[in-house]
């Protein structure tokens, strides 16, 4: 290479360089999107390894690291109910859905109307019960399931749904309320007061004003009600009997039986997490939307 | 405004030094009736599920001679231990992490945006059902970590389970694949709210890569990364679902947490005291954290 043509490009070793570390950070980027890809499926795809596997759940025994022959099999005995442990499974669906929608709309109701009070009535000390509230969150949940299980009985609801339900809402309202006055926070205190003057009680500014514009937040807590009621293992495992008892927790019981019908568990787990992950992947757009509202706001 | 000092000034102790709006004297009969209707149900609920069991759980685990029983019992000594790596080492290896990829999330590919969607999975699956499956992974030689590691590599994996730091492990393994995508979605939409002017000027004054996110990035999500960090240890030193179901405190409970320990002793061996001094002996960890992360809460304007 002569001079002449070096002072013309003089960028064309460095060109060179700068080409192969872009090529390196590609190849590394790609491998490193093929570790989170294998690192988040896998105990997904061994889920599908043994609800698909065909010789009555005996996986463990033959060891396959390939779905070879799957069968439904694992997934119609569920749907039948007709595999062991899983006799009740449709009723214990229905319990999930009971005591996920219920808390989804007590949670909604309650910390709907405390986040009214605290946001657009201006209690003097409004703050503070946002605040003590979320102090809820300062001892984990699991700490207080001996406490709650005795309480429960004293309250009467032993073995009672309701029990979980109330369980459940007090640990979700909390978020409820914190993310609902965030919501609010954004809403133009004018239209309160433009109510006001126009005679409004405060009843009618909730349900006129509040209610119908918060509905993005409501949903969001809605749906980590939900979620949180729907995902929960300690509380229903230790709240209910087996036959009110949730489907999280009926996953429980393979413990205690090696002779459990392996692949019908598995096909029941599949059958179990999917609605939550179609809920959101439905209304991702909602959701992300009405988060980012309320972090802008913050 | 004035005439709420004047009223205020009358009455010493009320008000005083703290900002009042001008509409508080216009907060009428009907209103404080409607704002206490409004309040009741959640003070109900918040009394009778939340002060009530704490309360409880306190008078519990009130006695000082459960915690000479706890000290005492070798069990309650290793649950503790492996507590605090499950919270301390476990949390901040999977911070860390998500910090990172939270950045390789941010580059422009076709195929990230679905890669996000597979990688957010874990958070959606329901903890239990997820650990169950871990559980059949790792089991014995024939689970699948071990199948794979024989099959495609040659190598005899060890039996997961019979080793208190093997199990341990796996817990921790377990607890930062369900939660690494919700702090790393978390920490993206932080990066993502970053202005792009702030690279640029970085840009032209010569920082790139590592030392951009040294300069800009990280002290800009540092009050963030800490908040995260503290309420994610919170978390972690409550969980009690991968442990009890992922390796059960196999072997011998040598890899028990404090929940779990709790959990055995109120209800396998119906020891309920001693199970709710397990846990509450966690509370001079947890209180600390709770006041460091409100105070840091409080600071916004540090924030973005």
């Amino acid at each position: 290479m002569s001079i002449a043509s070096d002072l013309r490009q003089p960028t064309w070793p460095a060109r060179g360089r700068h080409r192969l570390r872009r090529s390196a950070t590609e190849a590394g980027s790609a491998i490193l999107g093929l570790v989170l890809l294998i690192w988040s499926l896998a105990p997904i795809y061994n889920m599908f390894l043994i609800a698909l596997d065909p010789e009555e759940g005996e996986i463990e025994f033959t060891g396959n690291i390939w779905i070879r022959q799957p069968t439904l099999d694992g997934f119609i005995d569920v749907v039948r109910q007709e595999a062991r442990y899983l006799e009740d499974f449709w009723h214990q669906f229905g319990n999930s859905l009971y005591i996920g929608l219920s808390t989804a709309a007590l949670t909604v109701l309650i910390g709907s109307l405390a986040s009214f009070a605290v946001a657009r009535m201006r209690l003097p000390k409004g703050a503070l019960l946002t605040n003590a509230a979320l102090l809820t969150y300062a001892i984990p949940v699991s700490f207080l399931i001996v406490p709650y299980y005795l309480i429960v009985h004293n309250y009467g609801l032993a073995e009672d749904p309701w029990a979980v339900i109330a369980a459940q809402v007090a640990f979700a309202t909390p978020f409820a309320i914190l993310m609902l006055q965030l919501y609010a926070s954004l809403i133009p205190s004018q239209l309160d007061d433009a109510a006001r003057v126009d005679g409004a009680s405060a009843l009618q500014i909730y349900l006129r004003i509040y209610l119908p514009l918060t509905t993005p937040a409501m949903a969001v807590v809605a749906i980590y009600a939900l979620m949180l009621a729907w995902n929960d293992y300690l509380y229903p495992a230790v709240l209910l009997l087996p036959r009110n008892m949730t489907v999280a927790v009926t996953q429980g019981q393979l413990f205690s039986d090696t002779d459990a019908p392996w692949n019908a568990m598995m096909a029941a787990a599949i059958i179990y997490v999917l609605p939550p992950i179609a809920l959101l992947f439905a209304l991702r757009r909602y959701v992300a939307a009405s988060l980012r509202t309320v972090s802008s706001g913050v | 405004m004035s005439g709420t000092q004047v009223f205020a000034a009358g009455r010493p102790g009320v008000g005083r030094g703290r900002w009042r709006p001008a509409w508080r004297g216009a907060l009428r009969g009907s209103d404080v009736t409607w704002a206490i209707a409004f309040i009741a149900p959640y003070a109900a609920v918040f009394l009778g599920f939340v002060v009530y069991p704490v309360g409880y759980a306190l008078w519990m685990a009130g006695r000082p001679s459960l915690y000479a029983e706890l000290i005492s019992d070798p069990l309650y000594l290793r649950a503790a231990v492996n507590t605090l790596l499950f919270a301390g080492v476990g949390v901040n290896v999977k911070m860390f992490l998500a910090l990172l990829l939270s950045g390789f999330f941010l580059r422009r590919r076709w195929w990230i945006k679905p890669l996000l969607a597979v990688f957010v999975l874990p958070w959606l699956i329901a903890a239990a059902q997820a650990c169950v499956s871990f559980h059949w992974m790792l089991i014995g030689e024939l689970g699948l970590v071990n199948r794979v590691l024989s099959e495609l590599f040659g190598i005899d994996g060890p039996i997961w389970f019979n080793s208190r730091w093997l199990a341990t492990g796996s817990n921790i393994v377990v607890y930062t694949w369900k939660w690494l995508p919700f702090w790393t979605v978390i920490f993206l939409a932080a990066r993502m709210t970053i202005p792009r002017d702030l690279y640029d000027a970085a840009t032209v004054d010569g920082a790139t890569g590592i030392r951009r996110f040294i300069h800009v990035t990280f002290p800009l999500m540092a009050n963030l990364y800490l908040i995260c960090t503290l309420l994610a240890t919170l978390w972690a030193l409550g969980d009690f679902t991968t442990v009890y179901l992922v390796s059960g405190g196999a072997p011998a409970h040598s890899s028990e947490v404090l929940a779990t320990l709790g959990f055995r002793y109120a209800f396998a061996t119906a020891q309920p005291a001693l199970g709710v001094a397990a846990v509450m002996s966690a509370l001079p960890v947890l209180i600390p954290i709770v006041i460091v992360m409100m105070r840091r809460l409080q600071t916004r304007e540090m924030r973005l």
